[in-house]
Parts: structure tokens; C-alpha cells; sequence
């Protein structure tokens, strides 16, 4: 649907096309924009003060609560904007307009415009009190701010949230999942004030403390209080009560980014004021989105967005010189902890003249509002129970008489009460599906018929699903009577993407059929072959049959079958093991004189705590072996890499354990242990923690009382993740088996090259804790029992220097010269 | 002038199946793919991307993997599955009983 930005053949005046802003609304508006104009008629540019590609800023919400990753959250990859050859100035914040010479500056760059469009969007609004600075005090509207206030949440107990609306709701499940208790605090006497009315706040109130958030109305607050250290450690309020917290975040309303405008010198109010073409009072310069105020109204929510920016696409593309854009009714159905909640209209705005119709079910906190003005439904709140949403959201937006019998808005023949099976195939093709992106039913019917049969295909098709998600059964229900079942993506549980299987099914058939080797399960099981697939497969099967594993090479990349790691002129690097750093003078000078003896060109201490022979050629791989006569380090392949050591008791004045001593043995137990992704570990001998253990696979941290702490799923490269904690043990060979059950078990349920840093959050820790501590599927014995025999099938991969398992291993290209022409 | 010669590389034995092995004709890297099935490409032996050796690359069906980046390339056809890089060459391949030929 999103058309490809091809370059006209024949050079055309290109307009320059500038936008400020890379959210919501910039990003939907140039993607509207070059669906419109295929052939690329504006040279496009676009500034985002945040560092990143577009996101869905709605589920912010998801990312904060764990449920989706921040990666899943794009809209478009950073290669969209090179496709479409938009120039994106990432993390450039726009700081300066000349509308005389039509040029935008930001710190460094500046871009000349014919047409300029305002998408700066909103910020969170801070109110004026004491604190705000202190650490622990943040706002949530932006990727790092979920982020931050994950990391930070991590060492809180409790946290306070002011403000009482729908994202301070977000943001207080958010951190129940990570384990703090939450108050939320509202300054007016109800929860979701613009939303609902006094009783449905006050049912929204029960709910929300029923799932264990205290909710303080009607508390208006006065400064934070921090301690020594600028924590935040308290909230004072006006009536001089304190609420005692290790966190705050302030979700009290948000503001509307004109400053930049109105220096600018565009006339703005409470926003940027636009009209109805969505023009400034500058005729180059239009706004869309949360930064813009028109006919006195300033959104909070998407839809209008989209209106926007489709309006405004068609207007400039030609397409429709006539569009205008005309306000938006605004009907939402939200989810707000769990809570559904459906909108429209201003719940609070009711004439003496107005008939409000009203029902309550406390017992299980339904409640239902409707006013009706003039014999029409011109605002309506219901909460817990949305049966009857759809039909009020017709007559709210069609404004079409509301029923005789008022409570027939509630009760009608068509109504479905909760419970009853919706009838998808009855629905008019005008119904609106998707209220995020305004997708009626006759669309989402046209992409099912035409072969989108999952939900994520109808999502890229028609953008049906793609906003807060709430619509998604609706979808899976529409493609299930359209074209019978619903396809989940099942590619997504698969283990590798040419076998249709998850891994426990993978697994449970190889071991039926016997398949041992990789080319056996491609010939069985496959759907087509690809190199990721053989790996990920070579790995599995090797866990799985230990000794019987029938190893094939062409299923393994160049590293793991010359067990070195490639370089980018073609040599090798070679890094033999150091159990747990630790290493010997005779050692050291083996390993200068191989480095010698071969002219090493570069000898390197890893990031890892041992040595890195550089640039070998891969055929001095074996004499390099064979004269170090040290194991490999495997700093290739999905394995055990490093474990990294401190010096503990053995010299540290500080240390409470042998945490040389521990690693070695780890090192020696586990080493050539194969899994899904690789895996390191640190032992640190006190809480000092310097071999920086918080931040491994396994991570090991002798306590102040001599006990061991056992931590997992941290990683400090590409992703950073701090571990979390599977349990203290007293004993190292407490330590030794709790650890390998770890890994067998990671080993056999992650997916091909999910680390553990994916995987633990995935399992969720506490479930980890049942499995691996306390036993509850019985399988501790199993797991143990495959430590043994995985460490039994263990050979160093360095001993093929005497044997190569394969013509050319080892080899130099073969020289052949051309018969010599007479 | 532009002459093709057909030249003798090795046995079959000399490729290891389902791999590729690197060879230099007169200068020119080139690697030659012997697939599990049986047939036998040669490529240009250096990726045009950033010059990773092919040869030490994987098959995916009959497409040759870079090692270094992943960049796929048709054995046949010599065509890359990542826009904007150019295809590489490719040369036809005979496999007698007196060894594996190739013209180039
Ligand atoms: C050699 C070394 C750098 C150095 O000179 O110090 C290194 C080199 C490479 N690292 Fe690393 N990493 C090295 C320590 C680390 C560390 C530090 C550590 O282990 O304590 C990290 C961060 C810790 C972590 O993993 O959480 C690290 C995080 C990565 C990552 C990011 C992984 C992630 O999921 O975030 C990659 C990329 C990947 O695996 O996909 C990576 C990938 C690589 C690769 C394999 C990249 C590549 O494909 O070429 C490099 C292999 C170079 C080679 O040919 O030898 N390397 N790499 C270090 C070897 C340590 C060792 O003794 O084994
Ligand atoms: C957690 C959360 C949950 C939400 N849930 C919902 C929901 O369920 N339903 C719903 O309809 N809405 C929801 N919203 C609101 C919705 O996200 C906004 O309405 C929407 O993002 C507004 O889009 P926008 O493009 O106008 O602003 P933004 O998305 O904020 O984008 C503006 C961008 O402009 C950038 N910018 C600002 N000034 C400059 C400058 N000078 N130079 C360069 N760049 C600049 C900003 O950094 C920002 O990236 C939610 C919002 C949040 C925060
Ligand atoms: S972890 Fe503690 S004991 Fe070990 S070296 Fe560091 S400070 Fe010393
Ligand atoms: S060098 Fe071949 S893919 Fe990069």
C-alpha cells in the first residue's frame, strides 16, 4: 500500500518539501504524501528531535508494560527513508526558521524549503513545584522515557504517578509489571476526567485498586522530596499528607510544541493555529498533529491526525485542490488496564435541557452514559462492558434520531450483550473496524479476499490493527468468516524460518524420526533451504544427539568450520581459552613465540580477558594449534565464550569468595557447550562486582555474606540489560548446578539466536525461578543428567589440526595458470 | 580480443559437498560450489560488496552467501539479492570423469 518513491525518468522541478517533526503525524503525513505521488514530484526532508526512525508512540504503553519489544514498535526502518530517497535528519531538533530566505536550521544542518509542515507534535507537561529535577521524577511520552523509567523501576519498590488520565493509568500498569507498587494521584475529583463522569470514575476507581493501584483523588500536589543523594523519596500535598515513593512519574497533560512557531512569528493560541486547508497564516508554511489548534480545537488522540494528514496530502500533491479538513468527532474505545473504555462527545458537558440516560451493573463494573440533546446522542462514556459501543458510536457520529424508548440505545434488538458471538458477516461494509486508522469493514473484506489472511498481512495492507491494537480480534474474526482460519504469523514461534515448526515440535520430530544430521531434517522437514536455517539447525541437532550428531559442514558458517573467527581481509583470529582469565609465564611466552614464529600481525588483549591472535591465514590455522597446544577459546560459533573472573579472596582484600575458582571450574564444565546464541559469564568475589557479572548471560556475585548470588539474562553490547536475579546458593557446587540447569534449559527452549537477554524476560524470571530452583516440572534431574552428557560429547575442535574433516579445510586458494597461447 | 579457454580444475573429490573451494586461474579468484545434489557452480571468487571471499561462503539452495555480509548470490545468474549491488560473474562449469572444467 506504502508505494515505493520511484525517480521520474524525465528530471522534473522538484518542490522542496520540509518537515519538522519525525512523530506520528510527520511520518503518516510524507508516507500519505508519496502514496499520493509515485512519481516523486517533492524533494523531501524531514527533522526529528529524537534520534530514531518512526514509532508507534501508542504502544509506548505496550513497551513500558512488557508486552511488546521496543523494536517492535517502528512503523518504518531507517532503509524506508532511503528508499524513498527522504533525507532524514535524525536527533536534529529544528532551533530557527528564515521564512524571508525559507530556510530551517538545526544544530549543524540546514535545509532550504518551498513548502514547510509543522508535526512538532506535544510535550508532557510539567507542573511548577518544587523537585522536579530530583532523580527518580519522570515524564512518559517519548522511547526513552519508557526506557529510563523501566531501567529505574528496577530498584524501586513503590512510585507515584500524578495524574489520573489515560496514559497516568498506562503508566501505572506499566510499572506494576515491573513489580512496584503504585499510587496514582489526580488532582480533580475523579479518574479520567475528560473521559468519564463522577460515577464512572468512581468504577473505574474500584477497578483499578481490585487489580492492587491506590487511587488518590482530588489531591492536589505540592513538591517532591528527595533525600542526600537528589532522590526522589516523596510526594507532599497540599493538605500537608505525604505519600513516600522511590519514583514519580508526572503524566499531568500535555503541551503543544509551538514555541519554535511563534517565534517564528505564526500566529498561534493554545497551538498553532491553522485553518481549514491546514495553512499557517504563512501560505508556505501548514501544521498537522498534536501541535496544531483548529476551529479552537487541539487533539490529543491519532485520528484526527490521520484526517490531517491525508487532507493535506491531497491539497498539495493536486490531487484534490478542494480538500479541506473539517474538525473530527471523536469517538475512541480505549484499554485502560485491562478496563474497556468507549468515549465520544463531551461526557461533562450536560444542558439542564439534555436527557441522560444512564446503567449501572456495580457488581461487575459496567457503566453506561448517554446524553441525548435534541433527540441525539451527543456524548456518551461506557466502561467495563462495550456491548452496545458500536451501535451508540452510529448514532453519535451519523447523528441519526436516538430511539423512542431511550434505553433501547442500550437494549436494542442488535445490541450484543456480552457473551453472545459478534456476527462479524452481518456488519455493514461502511463500519468503522479500526478506530485508530478510520478502516471500515468493506476494506479490511477487500484485502482478506485478495490473500492478506493474517492479521499483520491486513495490518501492512490497510493499516487495520496497527494502532493501539484493540481491533485486532475484530480482524481475526473477519478473516475467519472470510477465509476461514486465522493466520497468527506462525512464522514467529518457528525456530528457523525453512522448517514451519516450533521448537519443541522441531525437536520431538527430529528425535522420532531420527533425524540426526542437517540435511535430513531439510530433506523431511523443510520447506526450502537457507544458511540461517542450517546453522541454527546444526545447533539444535547437536544438543539433541551429542556423540550421534552427524556433523555436516556446509550447514555451518565459515567460523564454525575452521573454528576461528573470519576477518574482513580473509585471515583468522585465534583465541585460545583462559579459564577464567587466569593464565601462567609459560603460557604467555608460548603464546609470543607462536605470535613470532608466524609473524602475528596483531597481538590483542579481548574485551573478554584473554589474548587474540590476528590475521592468520587459514593455513597456519593448524600449526598455530598444534604450537600453542592450547584448547579453543570459541570466540566463534553460538557457544560458551568467556567467563570472565575478578581476583576474589585469592588477593583482593575485599573478596568473600574464590571467584577465580569458581570460574575456572565453570569454564572447564561448560566449555564447547553449543546453544542458540552465545553465552558469557562473570564471577565477581563481592558485590563490588568488577568483573562486571550484572551484565552476563550467567552471572555469578559472591554476597557480603559469603553466599553466591545467581544472576541471568544481562548483555552489555548491542543491547544492554542488567540481569536478573534466579536465586542466592550457598555452595559452589550448589552454584555449578543451578547454573547448568540454566543453560540446558535455555538451551532447549530459546529460539535460534535468542540470547538469554531476550529469552529470560520471555520465560519471565519468576517462572524461570519455579523451573530451574525450585523444580516444578520435574525435570531438574533430566537437566542435569544432559550437563553430563553434553560435556561428555565435548571434543576441542582445535584437534582437527592433525585430521582436516573436509577437502580444502584448511587449504590456500589452488593456483592454476592458463595454458600458455603460441 | 576476448578468448575462452575451458580449463581444468580438480576432481571431484577436491570439492567438499555442499561447500565451496577457492581457486586462482591465472590470477582471478574464483570459487567453485559443489551442491549437495550434485552440481557444480563457479563464481567470481571476491564479493562485490566488500570484497569477502566467497569461496569460504555457504549455499542456500543454489545461491552463494557471502561470509562476510550475507549478500546473496545467484549461482546461475550471478545476480544479488540486495539492491544497488552489482551481480558477479559466473562461468560455466563441466563435470567429466577426468575432472570439473570450467570456461572462462
Ligand atoms: C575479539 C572481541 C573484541 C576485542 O578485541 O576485545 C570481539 C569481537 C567480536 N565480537 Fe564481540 N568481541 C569481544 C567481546 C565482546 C564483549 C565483551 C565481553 O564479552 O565481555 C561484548 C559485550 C558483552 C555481551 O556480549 O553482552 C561483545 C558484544 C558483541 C556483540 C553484541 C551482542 C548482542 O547481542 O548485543 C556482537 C554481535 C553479535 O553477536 O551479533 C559481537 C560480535 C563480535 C564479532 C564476532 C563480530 C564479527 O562478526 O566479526 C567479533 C569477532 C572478531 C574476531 O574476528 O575475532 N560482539 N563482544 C572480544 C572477544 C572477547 C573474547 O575473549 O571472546
Ligand atoms: C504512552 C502514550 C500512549 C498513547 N496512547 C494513545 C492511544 O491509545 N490512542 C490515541 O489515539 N493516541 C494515543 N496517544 C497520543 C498519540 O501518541 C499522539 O496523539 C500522537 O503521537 C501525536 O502525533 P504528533 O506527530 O502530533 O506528535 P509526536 O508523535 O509527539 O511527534 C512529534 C515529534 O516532533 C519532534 N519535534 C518536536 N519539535 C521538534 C523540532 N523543533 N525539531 C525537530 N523535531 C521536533 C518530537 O521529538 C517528536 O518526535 C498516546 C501517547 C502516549 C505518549
Ligand atoms: S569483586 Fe570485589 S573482591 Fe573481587 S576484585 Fe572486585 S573488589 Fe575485589
Ligand atoms: S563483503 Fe560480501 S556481503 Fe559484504
Amino acid at each position: 500500500m506504502i508505494q515505493p518513491n520511484t525517480i521520474r525518468e524525465t528530471p522534473i522541478t522538484r518542490q522542496r518539501l520540509v518537515v519538522i517533526g519525525n512523530g506520528m503525524a510527520g511520518a503518516r503525513f510524507i508516507e500519505d504524501l508519496i502514496g499520493l505521488d509515485p512519481s516523486h514530484a517533492f524533494d523531501i526532508s524531514i527533522f526529528g528531535d529524537e534520534p530514531y526512525g518512526n514509532y508507534n508512540r501508542i504502544l509506548l504503553s505496550n513497551v513500558l508494560n512488557g508486552s511488546q519489544d521496543a523494536k517492535e514498535i517502528f512503523l518504518n526502518p531507517l532503509a524506508w527513508y532511503a528508499d524513498n530517497q527522504i533525507t532524514f535528519h535524525a536527533g536534529k531538533k529544528v532551533t530557527r526558521i528564515d521564512r524571508e530566505a525559507k530556510i530551517v536550521y538545526a544544530d549543524g544542518v540546514e535545509e532550504a524549503y518551498d513548502t514547510l509542515v509543522f508535526a512538532t507534535g506535544s510535550r508532557p507537561f510539567v507542573p511548577p513545584i518544587a523537585g522536579t529535577s530530583l532523580h527518580g521524577v519522570f515524564v512518559f511520552r517519548t522511547l526513552d522515557d519508557c526506557r529510563n523509567i523501566a531501567e529505574y523501576a528496577k530498584d524501586c519498590k513503590t512510585a507515584v504517578v500524578i495524574g489520573g488520565g489515560l496514559l497516568g493509568l498506562e503508566a501505572a500498569k506499566g510499572l506494576m509489571t515491573h513489580n512496584v507498587k503504585v499510587t496514582v494521584v489526580e488532582m480533580g475529583p475523579w479518574l479520567m476526567g475528560v473521559q468519564l463522569d463522577a460515577d464512572g470514575g468512581k468504577v473505574l476507581q474500584q477497578t483499578i485498586e481490585k487489580l492492587g493501584i491506590t487511587a488518590l483523588t482530588g489531591a492536589s500536589t505540592k513538591e517532591f522530596a528527595g533525600d542526600e543523594t537528589n532522590r526522589v523519596k516523596g510526594v507532599k500535598f497540599a493538605d500537608g499528607s505525604i505519600v513516600e515513593c522511590d519514583m514519580v512519574v508526572v503524566s499531568a497533560g500535555i503541551r503543544p510544541n509551538k514555541e519554535l512557531a511563534a517565534e517564528s512569528g505564526l500566529a498561534c493560541d493554545r497551538a498553532i493555529l491553522v485553518d481549514d486547508t491546514l495553512q499557517t497564516n504563512d501560505p508556505s508554511i501548514y501544521g498537522v498533529g498534536e501541535c496544531v489548534q483548529h476551529r479552537g480545537m487541539v487533539y490529543g488522540l491519532v485520528a484526527p491526525i490521520w484526517e490531517q494528514t491525508k487532507t493535506l496530502a491531497l491539497r498539495l500533491t493536486g490531487l484534490n485542490t478542494a480538500a479541506t479538513y473539517t474538525g473530527s468527532k471523536l469517538a475512541t474505545k480505549l484499554k485502560v488496564m485491562g478496563v474497556e473504555l468507549a468515549s465520544m462527545g463531551r461526557i461533562s458537558d450536560v444542558k439542564p435541557t439534555d436527557e441522560v440516560v444512564t446503567f449501572a451493573e456495580p457488581a461487575r463494573q459496567v457503566y453506561w452514559k448517554a446524553i441525548v440533546r435534541e433527540g441525539k446522542v451527543v456524548a456518551s462514556c461506557m466502561l467495563g462492558d462495550l456491548g452496545p459501543a458500536d451501535e451508540l458510536v452510529d448514532y453519535f457520529m451519523t447523528e441519526k434520531p436516538a430511539p423512542s424508548r431511550r434505553l433501547e440505545l442500550f437494549f436494542s434488538a442488535n445490541t450484543q450483550t456480552h457473551g453472545t458471538e459478534i456476527s462479524l458477516a452481518d456488519l455493514p461494509d461502511a463500519k468503522q473496524i479500526c478506530d485508530c486508522n478510520g478502516v471500515c469493514k468493506g476494506t479490511i473484506v477487500k484485502a482478506i479476499l485478495a490473500g492478506k489472511t493474517s492479521v499483520p498481512m491486513v495490518g501492512k495492507a490497510t493499516r487495520a490493527g496497527t494502532g493501539c491494537g484493540s481491533c485486532k480480534k475484530m480482524i481475526a474474526g473477519l478473516i475467519e468468516a472470510v477465509a476461514g482460519a486465522v493466520k497468527a504469523d506462525p512464522s514467529e514461534s518457528w525456530y528457523v524460518p525453512a522448517v514451519p515448526l516450533d521448537k519443541p515440535t522441531l525437536v520431538a520430530e527430529c528425535k522420532k524420526r531420527g533425524l540426526k544430521s542437517v540435511s535430513a531434517v531439510l530433506a523431511e522437514l523443510a520447506t526450502h533451504e537457507d544458511e540461517k536455517s542450517k546453522n541454527g539447525l546444526a545447533s539444535m541437532l547437536k544438543s539433541i544427539w551429542g556423540t550421534e550428531y552427524i556433523d555436516e559442514r556446509d550447514a555451518r558458517y565459515v567460523n564454525d568450520r575452521v573454528h576461528a573467527n573470519i576477518q574482513k581481509d580473509g585471515t583468522f583470529s585465534v583465541i585460545p581459552r583462559v579459564y577464567g582469565g587466569v593464565t601462567t609465564a609459560d603460557d604467555l611466552i608460548r603464546i609470543g613465540e607462536v605470535a613470532k614464529k608466524y609473524s602475528v600481525p596483531m597481538v590483542k588483549f579481548t574485551g573478554g580477558q584473554r589474548i587474540d591472535l590476528l590475521g592468520i591465514k587459514k593455513e597456519d590455522l593448524p600449526g598455530v594449534w598444534a604450537d600453542l597446544g592450547m584448547p579453543s577459546g570459541y570466540a566463534y560459533t553460538k557457544a560458551l565464550r568467556t567467563v570472565k573472573t575478578c581476583v576474589g579472596t585469592e588477593f583482593c582484600r575485599y573478596g568473600t569468595n574464590d571467584s577465580t575458582g569458581l570460574g575456572i571450574a565453570l569454564e572447564k564444565r561448560f566449555q564447547g557447550f553449543e546453544f542458540p546464541a552465545k553465552v558469557k559469564m562473570g564471577v565477581s568475589g563481592c558485590p563490588r562486582n568488577c568483573s562486571e557479572s550484572t551484565v552476563k548471560d550467567v552471572g555469578i556475585v559472591a554476597t557480603e555474606g559469603g553466599e553466591w548470588e545467581i544472576l541471568v539474562g544481562g548483555a552489555a553490547g548491542a543491547h544492554v540489560r542488567r540481569t536478573d536475579i534466579l536465586c542466592r546458593v550457598k555452595t559452589r557446587d550448589e552454584a555449578m548446578q543451578v547454573i547448568g540447569r540454566f543453560l540446558i534449559y535455555y538451551r532447549d527452549n530459546a529460539k535460534w539466536i535468542e540470547r538469554t537477554y531476550d529469552f529470560v524476560p520471555r520465560i519471565g524470571i519468576e517462572n524461570l525461578r519455579k523451573i530451574i530452583v525450585a523444580d516444578s516440572l520435574g525435570i531438574g534431574a533430566e537437566l542435569d543428567a544432559e550437563v553430563e552428557k553434553t560435556m561428555a560429547a565435548y571434543v576441542d575442535p582445535w584437534l582437527e589440526r592433525d585430521q582436516p574433516v573436509y577437502a580444502g579445510q584448511f587449504s590456500e586458494p589452488r593456483k592454476i595458470s592458463l595454458p600458455v597461447l603460441l | 580480443m576476448l578468448t575462452l579457454n575451458r580449463i581444468a580444475l580438480c576432481q571431484l573429490a577436491d570439492l567438499p559437498v555442499g561447500l565451496g573451494r577457492a581457486f586462482e586461474v591465472d590470477g582471478k579468484p574464483i570459487a567453485v560450489f559443489r551442491t549437495r545434489a550434485g552440481k557444480v557452480f563457479a563464481v567470481d571468487g571476491i564479493c562485490p560488496h566488500k570484497g569477502g571471499m566467497l569461496a569460504d561462503g555457504m549455499l542456500s539452495e543454489e545461491s552463494v552467501v557471502c561470509p562476510y555480509h550475507a549478500f546473496k548470490y545467484d549461482a546461475i545468474t550471478g545476480e544479488c539479492d540486495q539492491q544497488g549491488t552489482c551481480a558477479i560473474e559466473t562461468f560455466p562449469v563441466d563435470v567429466t570423469d577426468a575432472g570439473i572444467f570450467v570456461t572462462i
